[in-house]
């Protein structure tokens, strides 16, 4: 638990030190959600879901930015390599599962901060959460989120060597999972191929799962998006682990 | 006990054989150096005696742990220092060593105590809530090592400590080395392609030549074996005449690219004896130079070939080019 704990600390402090690291992830969702929001409020009615699409797309934005964050911050290990930060950890006595897993909450912590601070900011824009229990509930949400893909960024950084593939991943995975995730539009208004993929995207039962938390209403049952993505969290993990014992430096 | 012991130990890269079966043997307490050019093997070693990388053949002992099946053992009891810098910048001096102590589990009284102690001992308490990214090329050396020495290893892997350094600053470490290994006790393996360095600091030297050792002893001993002085005549001839001439004083004629040199047991007496001969046998000559033997002989002598500076240094130039991008 020390070795976790170590490492967590460090992400943590490296986060909250990097001012321009904080503020300048927060401008793109910031752009989606009021460019977006505010430009298709009046032209789109999804009525049956939720009040008007700004509301609609909040939980959307917020998982966005877990994702983001939590995906950048497993990367980070790229970093660590090319700066020779990660000998100094992988030279000591512990477990390579351990460096992993600290790593992984570190991030997802990471990540939630992110989340919450847009979170906080949409509530300027006129949403009204259902109440503190559901607000947990979306806590949770953001929590699984940001274990899964901080995990999913580890297992990438422990078969890449340098940054160079960094815009791939953000072209390949990081666009798709967002774009196919139903944070922008409603599952049903897909075409039947478009819906399947959304489907298959976890990220999906994140988002639907937040947006229940925050509106009180979802397109899946919350239940299913806990099991669905608590899956995808524990499957992520053993993979992320498997590659980062197998790193050679 | 043995401080390490490797037998046949070999490390492939595909084809390439980066560390070709070498064996030697290292006691408590001496420092011992591995001398050899860029590529030669020697970080691989390192390497692998750290349980960084997997041996391809052989085995290796560190502490009375072998580095296949005891690899917690072996961390425990080694501090490594690597070529390439390793410390968190966006933390500072302290916030690196703490990292490096919770790591290794010391209890939070010790750790907290040897810190100071141990920041104090490399000149570094003032700076210690400063984020690294704000020191000097010296002092994150000096961090290094006293974040090394936080776990009280027995042995200490210095993987070229001294690369792109002030020689200012490299007096300054070589004598901190030599306090550690004499007050502490620890057993100090440091590799580097500086001649001097090697020359000052260690017992016992192995030179390193294509992942082979090619020779292993004292640096005094090394030397011997080359002769006791050196002339070394930079000319596009080469005396044949004179090299199958038996003169008692000559010990060694070796041909190299574009100089000879010419290994004698009192130069004092016979340099004017010497000049004559070469003028006699119609040698050109472009400069002559005459020294003791320095381990750059003795690496001449074992390899054919200059451990080539120049060469070493356009790598280091880029290397620290390299680290400056990143900063």
């Amino acid at each position: 638990m020390d070795v976790i704990y170590t490492i967590w600390l460090r992400n943590v402090k490296r986060y909250l030190r990097s001012k321009s690291r904080i503020v300048g992830s927060l401008g793109m969702p910031l752009f989606f959600l009021i460019i977006l929001g505010f430009g298709l409020n009046s032209v789109v009615n999804i009525s049956n879901i939720s009040g008007n699409y700004v509301e609609f797309l909040v939980p959307g934005i917020v998982a966005m930015s877990v994702l983001f964050t939590s995906i950048f911050a497993g990367i980070q290990i790229i970093w660590d390599k090319q700066f020779g930060f990660l000998k100094e950890t992988l030279v000591a006595p512990i477990s390579r599962t351990e460096i992993m897993l600290g790593q992984t909450f570190g991030g997802a912590t990471t990540a939630i901060i992110q989340g919450t601070i847009i979170l906080v900011l949409s509530l300027f824009i006129g949403i009204s959460i259902p109440g503190p229990g559901h607000l947990l509930i979306a806590f949770g949400f953001m929590t699984l989120i940001g274990i899964a893909f901080t995990s999913f960024g580890i297992a990438i950084a422990s078969r890449i060597d340098d940054m160079n593939g960094f815009q791939l991943i953000m072209s390949f995975f990081v666009f798709p999972i967002f774009g196919l995730s139903g944070a922008m539009f409603p599952i049903q208004s897909l075409p039947l191929l478009f819906r399947d993929l959304t489907l298959i995207d976890p990220l999906t039962y994140g988002v639907e799962g937040i947006r229940f938390g925050l509106t009180g209403v979802s397109q899946i049952n919350p239940v299913i998006c806990f099991i669905v993505l608590s899956a995808f969290s524990v499957v992520m993990i053993g993979i992320g682990a498997s590659l980062f014992r197998k790193i050679q430096i | 006990m043995n401080a390490v012991t490797v037998s046949d130990l070999t490390k492939k890269f595909g084809d390439f054989v980066a560390v070709d079966n070498i064996s030697f043997e290292i006691a408590q307490g001496e420092i011992f150096g591995l001398l050899g050019p860029n590529g030669a093997g020697k970080t691989t070693t390192i390497s692998m005696l750290a349980t960084m990388l997997d041996p391809t053949a052989g085995s290796a002992e560190v502490c009375g742990y072998d580095v296949r099946k005891n690899e917690d053992g072996v961390r425990k009891s080694i501090g490594i220092v690597f070529q390439d810098p390793s410390l968190d910048e966006e933390l500072t001096a302290g916030e690196n060593m703490d990292f490096h102590g919770r790591l290794y589990r010391i209890p939070k009284k010790t750790r907290l105590e040897r810190i100071v102690e141990l920041l104090d001992l490399v000149g570094l308490t003032e700076r210690k809530d400063d984020l690294v990214k704000t020191y000097s090329g010296g002092m994150r050396r000096r961090l290094e090592i006293a974040r090394g020495l936080l776990h009280r290893p027995q042995v200490l892997f210095l993987d070229e400590p001294t690369l792109g350094l002030d020689p200012q600053t490299r007096n300054y470490l070589w004598e901190y080395i030599e306090r550690l290994n004499r007050e502490m006790g620890i057993t100090v393996i440091i590799t580097t392609h500086y001649m001097d360095e090697a020359d000052r600091l260690c017992k016992r030297i192995a030179i390193v030549d294509k992942g082979k050792i090619v020779a292993l002893d004292s640096p005094e001993q090394l030397k011997r074996q080359v002769g006791g002085d050196v002339v070394t005549v930079f000319s596009p001839d080469y005396p044949e005449a004179l090299a199958s001439l038996n003169i008692s004083w000559i010990e060694r004629i070796e041909r190299y690219d574009g100089f000879f040199s010419i290994a004698l047991s009192d130069v004092e007496e016979h340099l004017s004896e010497l000049m004559k001969l070469l003028i006699q046998y119609e040698i050109a000559i472009r400069s002559v130079s005459i020294h003791k033997p320095t381990l750059e002989d003795v690496f001449l002598h074992y390899t054919g070939r200059s451990i080539r500076n120049e060469e070493a240094g356009t790598k280091d130039h880029m290397r620290m080019a390299y680290r400056a991008r990143r900063h």
